[in-house]
């Protein structure tokens, strides 16, 4: 007897939603990336249309990170001090999709940056690179309410992916991009009832939901990933099976997460059995990447080129139809 | 569970009058209404009065989709009635309805494969409305024996067990609460199931709506998956609301009611 493969019948799709905006569209992009679409769950191929491959966003900071590990050095360190060039250099070296600015110096405890610096140096990776950028407060609600809608300003019509309004603080930012014409990350804590009622809240501000991506929050490996994978793939079942408040792509900090992780900067000396930790390192957050796909993320944000370059061959592999004869 | 939205029906006075005289406003507001309160499709039914059936479900259907993009449910016990309202509807309807009878199922799902439209099947047949829930379930079982003949998704089959008023069935209520329950064993996927909200009440004095309510959230436990009612009962879309919540078939969210209603 012919096997044939049970399929789910979904209702409904997850958005597309598109980063960046060519010259054509008001922009200075030189190409636009589009994630979401996806009308089955991650990667089944034979039950749905998975239309665009999940992206890779490596992380360029706006001041020369110190608490990044020292092995960060070999293929940040010339360019650490140049945000410009270091975001150049993880496009054309490195492979990014997309890169992601986080304006760490806005923190008042960091370099308390003007929001006018911030603007400089987004204008600045504008002008280096022609890929869609995504940027990031310093993660203080105060100092980011006045960071972010300078910058969304100053970039208006770029279509960036602006994060992260929260359940708290979102109407600031969601007017900003929506005056601006760019897209927003909806951020909540590792709960799903909150990370629709953002959706909800935000929308209603009239935010269209082709807008809107959720960062749901993660966790590295080992630190309760399995929670933040709940959420994603709860998220995601929600969607597909009609909910279209959850309906959002999925955009996950794992870089961020990952090197704060005692596994991936502990040296060997420290704790022998555990193996050198330049592979365990990027190897981690490799591992922490790959997971979160899964789960149905489809904005992986990172720091390892070496990790970058593991999870963009998983995700091509990943990305090839499979199919049963029917 | 969602509200097939019950009042473009012949039966009320000014549905009647409308097909009467050809006159759209009625049909149209009340369709209106329905939507905006939440209902997910509208069932269309031209009423016993109407002197050209056909010309009269073709006509609702028509002025209906002027002003909605519900999807309809049409509903007669004539099945030309039915195809001439499938010929115009813009979207997959659902046809209101089917007993475990032959020849009628084989004109029903033959025209339901034809038109992509769902099918209320009915757990009755030439003997009339079972008395218990083992009953129900075996013509249950014959409509999903047929439908799949006929290549209909379960998911395409909404089998109604069928409910008598509370005063003079009072019996009925536990075996339609089992019968909601074992249908869902009969395939996988399951068929869904749907039951006619206001026939519980029907000739009941007093408070009808509490009775269709509380009907509502026990059927839903019971995994009830539509009923046809009144979508214009704001705190029955609550209470169906709520109850999906409760059932988790729904995401809790602070504003879980409102979304219910507006989300289609």
């Amino acid at each position: 007897m012919a096997f044939s493969a049970m399929k789910e019948r979904y209702r409904n799709k997850i958005n597309e939603v598109v980063l960046g905006a060519t010259k054509e569209e008001g922009g200075t992009r030189g190409y636009t990336v589009t994630v979401g679409g996806e009308s089955a769950l991650p990667f089944l191929h034979f039950e749905g249309e998975i239309p665009n491959r999940p992206i890779v966003a490596l992380e360029v900071w706006d001041v020369a990170p110190t608490d990044w590990h020292e092995s960060f050095t070999t293929y940040f360190g010339d360019v650490f001090d140049n945000p410009a060039q270091w975001a150049k250099k993880c496009v054309e070296e490195y492979g990014a999709d997309v890169i992601a600015v986080r304006l760490k110096g806005a923190d008042p405890d960091v370099a308390d940056a003007s929001p006018e610096d911030c603007v400089k140096v987004v204008k600045d990776i504008l002008a280096a690179v022609s890929c869609p950028l995504i940027v990031l407060g310093c993660g203080k609600a105060e100092k980011d309410n006045q960071v972010l809608p300078a910058v969304a300003e100053a970039a208006a019509g770029e279509n960036l992916l602006i994060g992260s309004a929260e359940q708290e603080n979102y109407k600031s930012l969601a007017a900003a991009c929506m005056v601006h014409k760019h897209s927003l990350i909806a951020s909540s804590p590792i709960d799903i009832n909150i990370c629709k009622q953002l959706n909800i809240l935000i929308t209603e501000m009239n935010l269209p939901a082709e807008r809107i991506v959720i960062d749901p929050t993660t966790a590295a490996l080992g630190y309760g990933l399995e929670y933040g994978y709940s959420i994603m793939e709860r998220a995601r079942i929600g969607a597909l099976q009609g909910d279209k408040m959850l309906a959002m792509p999925i955009l996950g900090n794992v870089g961020h997460e990952v090197w704060r992780a005692k596994e991936a900067n502990i040296s060997a000396e420290d704790m022998p059995g555990w193996g050198e930790q330049p592979s365990r390192g990027f190897l981690w957050e490799a591992t922490t990447a790959t997971a979160l796909l899964q789960a149905g993320m489809n904005i992986v944000v990172m720091r390892h080129p070496a990790a970058v370059a593991l999870v963009k061959q998983n995700i091509t592999e990943l990305m090839k139809p499979t199919s049963f004869e029917e | 569970m969602f509200i097939i939205g019950e009042r473009i029906n012949g039966m009320f006075k000014d549905i009647a009058q409308a097909i009467r005289e050809q006159d759209p406003r009625a049909v149209q507001e009340w369709a209106r209404r329905q939507d905006e309160a939440g209902a997910r499709y509208l069932d269309i039914n031209t009423g016993p009065a109407a002197s050209d059936p056909i010309k009269a479900m073709r006509w609702l259907v028509e002025v209906t989709q002027e002003v909605t993009d519900l999807p309809l449910c049409l509903d007669s016990t004539n099945y030309d009635v039915i195809e001439a309202g499938l010929e115009v509807c813009k979207r997959p309807a659902m046809i209101n309805s089917v007993p475990a009878e032959w020849p009628k199922m084989e004109r029903v799902f033959t025209m339901a494969a034809k038109y992509d439209a769902a099918v209320i099947g009915l757990a009755m047949n030439e003997e009339g409305i079972p008395k218990d829930a083992d009953t129900r379930v075996a013509l249950a079982m014959e409509l999903v024996a047929a439908a799949d003949s006929y290549g209909i998704h379960m998911e395409n089959l909404y089998i109604d067990p069928l409910v008598l008023p509370c005063n003079v069935g009072q019996d009925h209520g536990p075996e339609v609460m089992r019968t909601l329950q074992q249908v869902k064993l009969l395939a996988d996927p399951a068929p869904r199931t749907v039951v006619g909200l206001s026939n519980i009440s029907q000739g009941t004095k007093g408070d009808r709506s509490l009775i269709n309510r509380t009907f509502a959230a026990m059927a839903i436990a019971h995994g009830l998956d539509a009923a046809v009612g009144d979508a214009c009962d704001e705190e029955l879309m609550r209470i169906i609301a709520t109850a999906r919540v409760i059932m988790n078939l729904d995401i809790y969210c602070d504003s879980y009611v409102d979304i219910y209603v507006t989300q289609k």
